[in-house]
């Protein structure tokens, strides 16, 4: 019986390709595609925004750039990394980034909660030229950042990112440009780096949908975000 | 720890996961042949007219580790969270992983920080072991602005000169640490003018005994009076409630060039410390602050002895 099963498989090419996608993507069906039905995965966690205008362009920066090449945007749930960089990291987080920062590799440090860890001037000094700051750093400068930011095109881009689920009103859009004028490429990546993971803090430890899920999130109080409330 | 947003989903992981390993089975034992003595049969196919394949058993050591791999993802959905919404037998979660580290974490190193938390600080500037855990927590958390030496940079303070922006008490450095700083001096440029401007940096060199031109020093002076000395104080000494610098010493934050102090003076500056209560807690802060405070004392000592 087997042997002619087999026989059928191997001299129907047409038969062998649809076997073949279904065998592949059982995978995905099973683990990837109940993730886009998830609370966790697809509610924002409180106090979440999605980004605005300035912020966005920073972030549009930021993948120009090539940061995520060197730095994570993901805190594992491991102590030796929430003691050096905050909270871990939890889906609800991610819910506006199309596409997410989450990087691969950790040439420099996490930057998940790197909002309000450091002074504007701080991170002004540092893009411009690292080692002012750091002098072991071996992260590249970015002396070109200190020129006025690209603005013609946020409001398609932020059409865009609503076409996909970000919540920006007609407001928000039609008033971009007006909150962009006059902003340099540094400013704009400053904002946006200060206003990375502010939105979980020690007041508000997990996202509620985690909550539910994990066990004793209460507990979670004691390694909290960086302080996320820049006072100015 | 799947929380989906409706039951279809849970049912749809569950059925999927079930017939992907029902159909392994399957597959292995519809293959499963025995192997029988005498000579082996051949297949069916034949290649290039002649070329044809022996059908020989599949391999055993092959055929246990598929066994292995069945049994090893049964036993693994039933003890960890997989297979749809179930919890799994063991309970574990990521996050709860990470309570429990924390929790040993807290067991070994906790009686090590209730040590020092009832000390004085000035005790545990002098403790060795604090320091030494002070010192790796400051290159941790401290050195990207402060330096790995402590010495600070342009627009950084130094904290190994006992000099101090916001005053160098015990308590006050662990208030500065706990609740951040804020710095601003507001610009001038407008309000004074260019050459007022200038004026005042040159009486501002004059203070501290740096070359000047006493004209303008002169004539700079009265600025000051009017436009400075509410932060700065009436002899310039600074005003550590507010962070105001002294600008009678030695110790420049961004820099004593007339050029630096112009454009100080013109554009004023904002500086921030950040605040480290809720991401350090108290205990580390307390060891922090005893550190930073050992990093000046070691420095005030030979000038001490000096006198």
């Amino acid at each position: 019986m087997a042997q002619s099963n087999h026989d059928f498989i191997e001299r129907k090419v047409g038969w062998l390709i649809v076997f073949t996608l279904m065998t592949v993507s059982v995978g995905g069906l099973v683990e990837i595609v109940p993730l886009f039905h998830m609370k966790s995965t697809t509610t924002p966690v409180e106090g979440l925004k999605p980004y605005d205008p300035v912020r966005l362009v920073g972030r549009d920066i930021y993948i120009r750039e090539g940061c995520y090449n060197c730095h994570s945007q993901m805190i594992r749930p491991f102590r030796a990394e929430t003691e050096r960089y905050g909270h871990y990291s939890v889906a609800g987080e991610y819910v506006y980034d199309h596409p997410f920062q989450w990087g691969s590799k950790r040439t420099g440090p996490d930057l998940h909660r790197v909002g309000g860890r450091y002074s504007d001037q701080w991170h002004r000094i540092h893009l411009l030229n690292p080692r002012d700051v750091v002098p072991e750093s071996n992260m590249p400068a970015f002396p070109w950042l200190d020129r006025p930011a690209k603005i013609d095109d946020i409001e398609a881009k932020m059409t865009a990112l609503r076409k996909v689920g970000v919540p920006y009103s007609d407001e928000e859009i039609q008033g971009a440009r007006k909150a962009l004028e006059g902003k340099t490429e540094l400013e704009a990546v400053i904002a946006y780096l200060q206003g990375l993971g502010t939105a979980l803090s020690a007041g508000k430890p997990a996202a509620p949908a985690v909550a539910a899920a994990a066990p004793a999130p209460a507990e979670a109080a004691p390694a909290p975000a960086p302080a996320a409330a820049e006072k100015q | 720890m799947a929380d989906f947003v409706s039951g279809f989903w849970n049912a749809w992981v569950m059925v999927l996961v079930f017939l992907s390993i029902a159909f392994c089975v399957f597959v292995l034992v519809s293959n499963t042949t025995k192997r029988t003595p005498g000579p082996v049969g051949l297949h069916d196919h034949v290649w290039d007219e002649t070329l044809q394949e022996y059908n020989n058993p599949l391999p055993r050591w092959w055929m246990y580790m598929f066994w292995i791999t069945i049994i090893f993802a049964i036993t693994y959905l039933t003890l960890y969270p997989g297979f749809g919404n179930n919890q799994g037998k063991l309970g574990w979660s990521a996050a709860g992983q990470w309570e429990a580290e924390q929790k040993a974490a807290a067991e070994k190193y906790g009686p090590i920080f209730a040590k020092y938390r009832g000390m004085d600080l000035n005790a545990v500037a002098g403790d060795k072991e604090a320091n030494e855990m002070g010192h790796r927590m400051f290159l941790t958390y401290c050195a990207q602005c402060h330096g790995a030496d402590a010495k600070g940079a342009k627009g950084f303070p130094n904290l190994t000169d006992n000099d101090w922006l916001y005053g160098g008490e015990p308590d006050t450095i662990k208030t500065t640490i706990l609740d951040g700083r804020q710095g601003m001096m507001p610009p001038f440029g407008p309000a004074l003018g260019a050459d007022g401007v200038k004026d005042v940096a040159n009486y501002v060199r004059s203070l501290s005994g740096l070359a000047n031109d006493s004209l303008r020093a002169q004539r700079g002076k009265e600025i000051f009076a009017q436009n400075c000395v509410a932060c700065h104080g009436p002899e310039a000494k600074g005003t550590p409630a507010l962070g105001a610098p002294n600008l009678t010493d030695k110790t420049w934050l961004y820099g004593s060039s007339e050029a630096t102090i112009i454009e100080t003076v013109t554009h004023g500056r904002t500086n921030r410390m950040p605040a480290w209560k809720e991401f350090l807690g108290e205990d580390k802060v307390h060891l922090l602050s005893g550190y930073v405070l050992s990093l000046s004392k070691s420095a005030a000592a030979p000038a001490e002895e000096k006198k």
